[in-house]
């Protein structure tokens, strides 16, 4: 008997038409960088260089601010709110309209399958420019207290936001940033990640057809000091970051003492409680969604398994049988369920901690998923016997490791979540509505998904409790963040 | 309890852990079963549904769905002409290919069970036949009994019984339970009449019962009390099949295997009809049961229209172009 | 007839629900207006800082916990407890903003109405900032604010009373607890206000009130990796002197546990660091702000399925 076998499905690489070599996208237009420094961007599930990107210097944030400035000054504080709403309108068609190829690029730059560039990612992101469009001309009912208003009774803009992204959702994460930006009438400066530019850099190429005036939007790609060189810039007035609660601490240092706006969207520990009246087959999909989705490079993830007792032995026994169905493999596969671990670097993080594990003495449990041989791979993996003081049950991985602990009472597992200087989010999953809302109340991060995981949605907002960070995005409060203060 | 094999009893004893049989005790152990989270189960059904497979176990996968129909009529006007045909269709699937595995079985109504006995005899294609006052089942227990005993006694193979969802809806377990174990019994009289038993599908009807952690509870009685196999739906009530009641099924037969060592099947009827959605269904039992239930024993479609749209997929394959239908013969 | 001789009042600090001396034992000399020496008010350490963030600390579960309806009671009861002291009050804000006892008294009555504005809006916030987000999918997705934490708050240089309540009053209305550095050479009133919270309803630990040189404690308060906010009005220095307070290094050391920051108002633009001014705190606020930046939004999804 044959048996049953899922094709690999390849999703077509055609629909993207990759450039040899980038430059910086700035005052409307490609650029070379001053110092002419470039990097390489490589397919982590095959080490291809995918594409040679310039390396921004001090000199060309400065360049970027300053085309920024002029478009904030010049056009877009002066636009009618309706019309920069249409922009927005007209850029998340545009995001619609190019999806397949967003999906494939972000996948081959990302290492994510395409299955959740292609239902996720692109989706999400244009949905924010969607839902970010129609506050353009509204934002006088935005409920936005203690902003400063203009002679109509408009919140103010602030002026041009500094914005520095992450590797994990790219695409998304863009779009969280610049759609609210733009909406509240700022400018910005975007600074991808190192590995993944280059959805931002054809999100450029969005905003030349979509004929947004040139400045408004500048895309200036690089590592770290070129990050560190846009929020240190004197001419911004807001700053934005997603990415490592280190790097937050960092740059909130930064801008201490200025007048600079600040919001940070940093790493987490959540911890997913699991009752013992919980729907178990849905919950163990949340368990599974919770920790492999994007190869749980996820802040939010829910890495720390918190399981009552009394039907461990059950839920750990189910979620190593619906590990074992996953499928790592090509991203471009539309039947990969888990793809590649961004990055070198952050494959031998996951490694080093996994080790640190198994000195510490949790029990490791490894799925069986054959992985290719080139690229950055990391099967999905479990921890028991995990204590709450052991390294892989505070630190954040950022990857397909799950912590598995227990307790008995409902205090205990909210002690238990609580303990972590993290609180970005937490799962709960009981079949008892006043137990969740009793636990909602309990859990000291800023989303809590009961009976289900890793939801996200533009009108919903999303940030941290603690060293999560702070400010939300999303939803009326996200706009908060890019208004000016009365 | 009216349970009159021993075998039965102790397995009652051992799965339910309670020596009292009644609503009571069946009510505590049903609703003790874990709750379906409905929008979960949609997710986790919708996600299966994206999954694409390879090329050659697509055919395959088309060739095992052919063999796992249950080529079914279940209309007032049907006569013994409409039968015959459907069995001549049941044998040969498709006239220009020999390679075409033949269906699991024909189902039609009881009174017809003889015509398809002849018409479908050394086809090795199986006569499945509704009984219990299908599709309502709202008829006494004598009544549904002798509707089972007529079929049996002219030959059906397979019995595909309905539960009686009022009963069960208003928390009289017991009685659900007891009108499958009376049935079951009735199917097992056929080892004294053909030398072997009447397979029994035990028919939830889904649609009706509105919630997965009914389906679940369903799923669950209908094996205790004896099932071969587990079915949604008559066809008469939509929704029908759909992809998260096969998927909650499917989650109870790999349970119950778990618990009790018994292999039941699982029969999603009515409302699949493009090869599509039948391969959306394989993977379902492929990721959530497991390739063992990939079997037309354990595995069934009760379908009418599904079987064509097989068969053009198959041609297609075959031939590399579209196939029209007027290729193909009419099921009836 | 010989005059009789006062008793002169003892200023303490207000921790946990207390009245102890420094830790340290140290005092210093608070002086009205015109630099006559009023009394000696205790100095308050490092360690006395770190004992209120303790307590602070251990009441933030019972008072966050409490219902929204029962803080505004209690924080209202405190207004009425003002009122029966408007007099006390009155005197030491003349004595130590140097006003006239007409002005002073106006002080204490907005100070009083400024508390109870806020009392109001204990139960408001969640209502005109919570949402029931319309996400797209079968999910119900609520957002509330919820109250930060500890809040280590500088309390305004200049207004002792009324900049005092302003501060203060927001971040309790909130659902927070608070340690507060009162106005460092203008401190009495904000020792009177302790002892009106101690014969009020609010629970020990909830106010802790700090008396003392505010550069010295503020970066241990800034630092302290249990203080979950800091606000900086007090970094603000009394009018025509020198700031004796960093406030852009108090916000750097916050950084390091990510602690939410309200910095000093201050004049200068946007982007560029600047000069705390203290604001005119008899300006009615604008809104729910201050109650707000002492407060996290949670967001709840569930499902919605039968």
């Amino acid at each position: 008997m044959p048996t049953f076998e899922y094709a690999p499905a390849p999703e077509s690489r055609a629909v993207v038409d990759l450039q040899p070599s980038y430059g910086l996208f700035i005052g409307g237009e490609f650029v070379d960088p001053v110092d002419g420094t470039s990097m390489k961007t490589v397919n982590p599930a095959t080490e291809e260089v995918l594409s040679e990107v310039a390396v921004g210097g001090a000199a060309d944030v400065d360049r970027a601010v300053k085309a920024a400035r002029r478009a904030y000054e010049r056009t877009w504080s002066r636009m009618p709110a309706a019309e920069r709403g249409k922009y927005l309108f007209r850029i998340a068609r545009i995001l619609q309209e190019r999806g397949r190829e967003l999906a494939v690029l972000e996948s081959l730059d990302n290492g994510k399958p395409i299955r959740e560039s292609r239902d996720v990612d692109v989706p999400l992101a244009a949905a924010h420019f969607f839902y970010h469009a129609g506050w353009a001309d509204k934002l006088a009912w935005a409920g936005l207290h203690g902003a400063a208003l203009g002679p109509d009774g408009v919140p103010l803009p602030l002026g041009v936001a500094g914005q520095v992204i992450p590797w994990n959702f790219p695409l998304l994460m863009l779009a969280w940033k610049v759609a609210p930006a733009l909406a509240t009438g700022n400018t910005v400066v975007l600074k991808p990640a190192e590995t993944t530019p280059l959805t931002a850099l054809l999100f450029a190429d969005i905003c030349r057809q979509a004929d947004l005036p040139p400045g408004v939007v500048n895309i200036v790609t690089g590592a770290g000091a070129t990050g560190a060189a846009l929020v240190g810039h004197p001419d911004v007035d807001k700053v934005a970051f997603t990415g490592s609660t280190a790097v937050g601490r960092e740059i909130a240092r930064t801008v201490a003492g200025s007048r600079k706006k600040l919001t940070l969207e940093l790493g987490g520990k959540a911890a997913n409680i699991v009752f013992d009246d919980a729907a178990i087959d849905e919950t163990v999909e949340g368990i599974v969604d919770g920790i492999f989705f994007n190869q749980g490079h996820v802040c939010c993830a829910g890495s720390r398994l918190l399981v009552q007792e009394t039907i461990a032995e059950e839920v750990v026994g189910r979620l190593q049988q619906r590990m074992s169905q996953l499928r790592v493999g090509d991203p471009l596969d539309k039947n990969t369920d888990v793809g590649a671990v961004n990055s070198a670097e952050q494959l031998q993080r996951i490694t080093d901690l996994a080790a640190v594990g198994d000195a510490e003495g949790a029990q490791r449990w490894t799925a069986p998923c054959p992985l290719p041989e080139n690229g950055f791979w990391f099967s999905p993996t479990l921890f028991t016997n995990v204590s709450p003081a052991h390294t892989i049950a505070r630190d954040e991985i950022f990857g397909p490791v799950l912590s598995v602990m227990t307790f008995r009472t409902p205090s205990e597992a909210v002690t238990k979540a609580n303990t972590t200087p993290y609180g970005l989010s937490a799962g709960i999953w009981t079949e008892k509505g006043s137990r969740i809302l009793w636990m909602a109340d309990r859990l000291r991060a800023g989303v809590v998904w009961a009976n289900t995981f890793n939801r996200f949605d533009p009108t919903s907002p999303f940030g941290g409790y603690k060293e999560s960070g702070y400010g939300r995005e999303g939803g009326r409060h996200g706009l908060a963040a890019y208004v000016k203060e009365a | 309890m009216t349970a009159t094999t021993p075998a039965l009893t102790d397995r009652v004893r051992d799965v339910l852990g309670s020596t009292t049989l009644d609503d009571a005790s069946l009510r505590r152990w049903l609703h003790g079963l874990p709750g379906v989270d409905e929008v979960g189960a949609h997710g986790r059904a919708a996600m299966l549904g994206t999954r694409s497979i390879k090329t050659t176990s697509k055919a395959w996968a088309l060739d095992l769905a052919v063999s796992m129909v249950d080529l079914t009529t279940l209309e007032g006007a049907d006569s013994f002409g409409t039968v015959r045909s459907l069995c001549a269709k049941a044998r040969v699937p498709d006239a220009d290919d020999p390679a075409c595995p033949k269906v699991a079985a024909v189902c039609v109504y009881n009174d017809l069970v003889p015509v398809a006995v002849e018409a479908l005899a050394g086809s090795g294609v199986k006569v499945a036949a509704v009984t219990t006052a299908f599709p309502s089942g709202r008829a006494s227990l004598a009544v549904k009994l002798a509707d089972t005993r007529d079929a049996v006694q002219a030959g059906a193979d397979e019995i595909d019984m309905v539960i009686d969802r009022g009963a069960f809806l208003s928390g009289r377990y017991l009685k659900v339970f007891e009108e499958i174990v009376a049935v079951r019994e009735v199917c097992d009289e056929a080892v004294a009449l053909h030398g072997r038993r009447a397979h029994l599908k035990v028919i939830l009807e889904t649609g009706e019962l509105s919630t997965y952690d009914n389906v679940r509870r369903a799923s669950w009685l209908a094996m205790l009390a004896g099932g071969d196999f587990i079915k949604t739906s008559t066809g008469k009530v939509s929704p029908a099949a759909t992809l998260p009641v096969t998927l909650v099924m499917l989650e109870a037969v790999r349970d119950w295997a778990a618990l009790t060592g018994e292999i039941i099947g699982v029969k999603p009827a009515g409302g699949i009809r493009t090869a599509k959605d039948a391969i959306k269904h394989l993977v379902l039992v492929h990721e959530t049961a497991g390739e063992r239930w990939l079997d037309p024993d354990l595995f069934r479609f009760g379908a009418s229209s599904l079987l064509n749209d097989l068969l053009l997929q198959r041609r297609r394959m075959r031939t590399g172009v579209y196939a029209s239908p007027d290729r193909l013969t009419l099921a009836t | 007839m010989a005059a009789r001789l006062d008793v002169r009042k003892t200023y303490k600090l207000y921790v946990g629900g207390k009245f102890p001396r420094s830790e340290s034992g140290r005092s210093y000399e608070v002086t009205d207006a015109k630099g006559r020496f009023v009394a000696n008010a205790a100095k308050a350490s490092r360690k006395d800082a770190r004992d209120a963030v303790l307590a602070a600390r251990a009441a933030f579960a019972g008072w966050s916990g409490a219902t929204a309806y029962n803080r505004g009671q209690v924080l209202y009861r405190v207004a009425e407890v003002m009122e029966g002291r408007h007099a006390q009050f009155a005197e030491e804000v003349a004595r130590a903003e140097g006003l006239t006892a007409a002005k002073a008294r106006a002080v204490v009555d907005a100070a009083i109405d400024r508390w109870v504005w806020y009392a109001g809006w204990t139960d408001k916030v969640a209502q005109v900032v919570g949402a029931a987000n319309p996400v797209a999918g079968p999910y119900f997705n609520l957002s509330v604010p919820e109250p930060t934490g500890v809040v280590a708050v500088l309390a305004p240089q200049a207004s002792s009373l009324l900049g005092l309540v302003s501060v203060v009053a927001p971040v309790v209305a909130g659902g927070s607890t608070c340690v507060v550095l009162a106005s460092e050479r203008r401190p009495l009133p904000a020792v009177v206000l302790g002892e009106v919270l101690a014969t009020s309803d609010v629970p020990g630990g909830v106010v802790n009130l700090l008396t003392g040189v505010t550069a010295e404690t503020a970066p241990w308060l800034a630092s302290h990796e249990d203080v979950d906010a800091l606000d900086l009005a007090g970094a603000a220095p009394l009018p025509g002197e020198d700031p004796t307070v960093d406030w852009g290094a108090l916000e750097a050391a916050a950084a390091a546990t990510l602690t939410r920051v309200v910095r000093p108002a201050g004049s200068g633009a946007s982007g560029e660091a600047d000069g705390a001014v203290e604001p005119d705190w008899t300006v009615l606020p604008d809104g729910p702000r201050r109650v707000l930046a002492f407060m996290e939004t949670k967001t709840v999804w569930h499902p919605k399925g039968r």
